[in-house]
């Protein structure tokens, strides 16, 4: 009963729900196990799309969560309170998404909801989440989750925002490689973000865009964009979309000969779509990640993850995704602890009060959005000198955590 | 629109084109299939499926490619003449939605037993090494594989032609679509006739599949899309036409490459307006027999 409801003032339907619980509770011998329920483990629903295109990146984000829920459960979790994990699958689909955060929170109770791999999935999680006065911690990319028409304090994001990871990979491209920037996207929020944030960050670099060529979500054939975009004879193309779309579309652009000329860039490049569509498809492209095993070398803590995850799951690496799902599980349960409660609000305090570093390096939430500031990777595809088959990217460049490269609370709506 | 040259348009015809040997092949078997047993076969994107997984384990135990393209069709066929025999067999007789629900259920059953099997995830398939690279076709560079494909295609269907038209058993397959009764009082096996054709409409599939897998990669759900488009030309060309299934697989090529030269996000869109304009025009398709659904 501690969760706070959104508003000050109590709603109507809060306030028979509240009385409703309270008659039961009255009457029912549930009310004996009310002095226990602090012993009751900690429940992190964890609404992720184990069906459908994705699903690889989800099932590796469930495995890195869990990951996080044993070392808590360990440590000694917080005052001998253990985690556990609530694992739903959102079908990719934001109707779903919406309607299993509604049945973690109601029925399963949970204290937290980590999850989701798509921008409007997370979208729709979110409503269920501030409406509720539960915490949400977003484990995938989007723009708009930080702005201020969805953004609430129960809103965290650990993740990339596309504005970041666009204009990180833009930084580092456009004084390489030329001006002329064509753009291949995705035709939708994904896609349409992150050209946004590619062209932002060109103008410092006075880029001269060329055209943005739209397709559809689930091309297999992209042969009749190409010969245009030949035509066009750009320095770097940008090709925005994700999953299966970008495995497909590297590959047939390779096919096309036009890596012989241009320079081909994805704002992300995906550990798993790496290895699904092989050496030859990616080879020398240039994209951002948030997460490659290959940054163990630099950074401390990244090497612990890797070799915690290798522990667990028979000496396989961590995905990016995956080890968001891991960051995004952690950084709640620290700050339980640090809050000595779950209690909504203490948490949040918390968790804005964070300085962490548990697998990319420093990181913290930015007070106005409580977007995850941090590190941005920039790593090329591998053809050759592979360490192991997992050994897919070389780290080409980090891009320090930076408030500067978010957009400002004030361009987020959000008020001083 | 900026830089639109005659060399930029010639290659997107002949992008077009190329598309549109791909969508042929997809079709074809589909509407052989149709054609002769009046069975839609909703299985048809699970055994292009099938065939590309068939490609991809062969060439992993070190069959190369070339092996591939002939074992393949004969794997997959023979499984296609086992599906006929023992499921779709009885169901003759019953009328057109009993195979038609028969086979889409069976391709939930393939795609499912391929994730098993194979994991969720895809795989890689290279083009084969004598295929690769671009050349210059004269208005531009063009993947050598394409034309590869292309060519293909146009074998695939002069063996088809030849088979049906110039052999004796094509002459009791067509005879056999035309009238299974007068077929029958001849004495002639005519559910023997029907095991073969399923078996080389599912072998066609499968090959198709094995010539997309370096296009495109292999996945269990490459067959659904696939399945939609073989349906549209299938369905503009006249349901059960090979010349039909022909024609439509180029024009639906050519227009969806022309439609993405000029409006990119239509491509996909333009393939059903195309569907749509010509049922409004001619309900049978291009060469379709009226009646052949009733």
């Amino acid at each position: 009963m501690s969760r706070k409801p959104k508003q000050p003032g109590i709603s109507r339907r809060g306030l028979i729900g509240a009385a409703g619980a309270g008659a039961v509770l009255a009457v029912s011998p549930f009310r004996i196990n009310l002095a226990r329920a602090q012993e009751a483990p900690i429940r992190i629903g964890f609404p992720v799309p184990l069906t459908g295109p994705y699903g690889t990146e989800a099932q590796d984000q469930v495995n890195c969560a869990q990951l996080a829920i044993a070392e808590f459960n360990a440590g000694g979790g917080l005052n001998g309170r253990k985690a556990e994990l609530v694992v739903r699958d959102d079908k990719l689909n934001p109707g779903e998404g919406a309607t299993r955060a509604l049945e973690l929170i109601e029925n399963e109770k949970v204290n937290f909801i980590v999850g989701s791999l798509s921008a409007s999935v997370q979208l729709a999680v979110n409503n269920v989440t501030k409406e509720r006065g539960i915490i949400y911690n977003s484990i995938s990319q989007s723009d708009a989750i930080n702005e201020a028409a969805d953004f609430s304090k129960f809103t965290f994001h650990e993740a990339m925002t596309p504005h970041l990871t666009a204009g990180a990979v833009g930084r580092y491209v456009f004084p390489k490689f030329g001006k002329k920037v064509a753009f291949l996207t995705a035709d939708y929020a994904y896609g349409h973000e992150m050209v946004r944030g590619f062209k932002k960050a060109g103008e410092a670099f006075g880029i001269e865009p060329l055209e943005d060529i739209r397709h559809p979500l689930a091309t297999t054939d992209f042969s009749t964009l190409l010969p245009r975009i030949q035509a066009m004879k750009p320095d770097v193309l940008i090709i925005s979309n994700f999953g299966r779309d970008q495995q497909i579309a590297l590959k047939q652009a390779t096919d096309f000969g036009l890596k012989k000329s241009i320079q081909i860039v994805a704002p992300i490049l995906l550990y798993t779509g790496r290895q699904a569509a092989g050496a030859q498809a990616f080879q020398g492209v240039i994209g951002g990640t948030s997460y490659y095993w290959g940054v163990g070398d630099q950074v401390a803590s990244a090497k612990a993850l890797n070799e915690a995850f290798g522990k667990l799951y028979a000496n396989k690496y961590p995905s990016d995704y995956g080890a968001m799902g891991y960051a995004g599980v952690r950084t709640l349960l620290e700050a339980s602890k640090a809050a000595g409660s779950v209690e909504t609000d203490k948490v949040i305090a918390a968790m804005e009060a964070l300085k962490y570093d548990y697998y990319k390096g420093p990181q913290y939430y930015r007070k106005c959005d409580h977007q995850s500031v941090q590190s941005v990777f920039i790593i090329q595809s591998k053809a050759q000198g592979q360490r192991n088959p997992s050994d897919v990217f070389e780290v080409i460049s980090t891009e320090a955590p930076n408030e500067a490269n978010l957009r400002t609370c004030d361009e987020l709506g959000h008020k001083a | 629109m900026a830089g639109l040259t005659l060399d930029l348009i010639a290659l997107q015809l002949f992008t077009g084109v190329a598309l549109g040997a791909v969508y042929v092949l997809l079709a074809i078997g589909l509407s052989l299939i149709f054609g002769m047993l009046t069975v839609v076969n909703f299985a048809h994107g699970a055994f292009y499926m099938l065939g590309a997984y068939a490609g991809l384990f062969l060439m992993t135990q070190g069959v190369n490619f070339w092996v591939c393209l002939l074992l393949v069709p004969l794997l997959v066929g023979g499984i296609g003449l086992a599906v006929e025999r023992v499921l779709i067999r009885p169901l003759y007789g019953r009328g057109i939605d009993y195979p038609l629900l028969l086979t889409f259920g069976l391709s939930y059953v393939i795609v499912e037993l391929v994730r098993i099997g194979f994991g969720k995830t895809g795989y890689p398939v290279d083009t084969p090494e004598l295929l690769q690279g671009a050349v210059d076709i004269g208005v531009g560079y063009f993947p050598l594989y394409r034309l590869f494909v292309i060519g293909a295609t146009a074998v695939i269907l002069f063996g088809l032609w030849l088979f049906l038209e110039r052999t004796s058993f094509g002459l009791i397959i067509r005879a056999g679509a035309r009238d299974p009764e007068i077929i029958r009082v001849l004495g002639v096996n005519v559910r023997r006739v029907w095991l073969v054709v399923f078996g080389l409409g599912t072998g066609i599939a499968a090959l198709a599949g094995l010539l997309a897998a370096p296009l495109q990669g292999v996945i269990p759900e490459m067959g659904g899309p696939v399945l939609a488009e073989a349906f549209v030309v299938t369905v503009v060309g006249g349901m059960g036409s090979l010349l039909g299934a022909v024609l439509a697989g180029l024009l639906v090529g050519i227009v969806v490459s022309i439609t993405s030269l000029f409006a990119p996000e239509m491509a996909k869109v333009s393939i059903f307006a195309l569907m749509a304009v010509v049922l409004l025009v001619r309900p049978q398709g291009f060469f379709g027999r009226a009646g052949l659904m009733s």
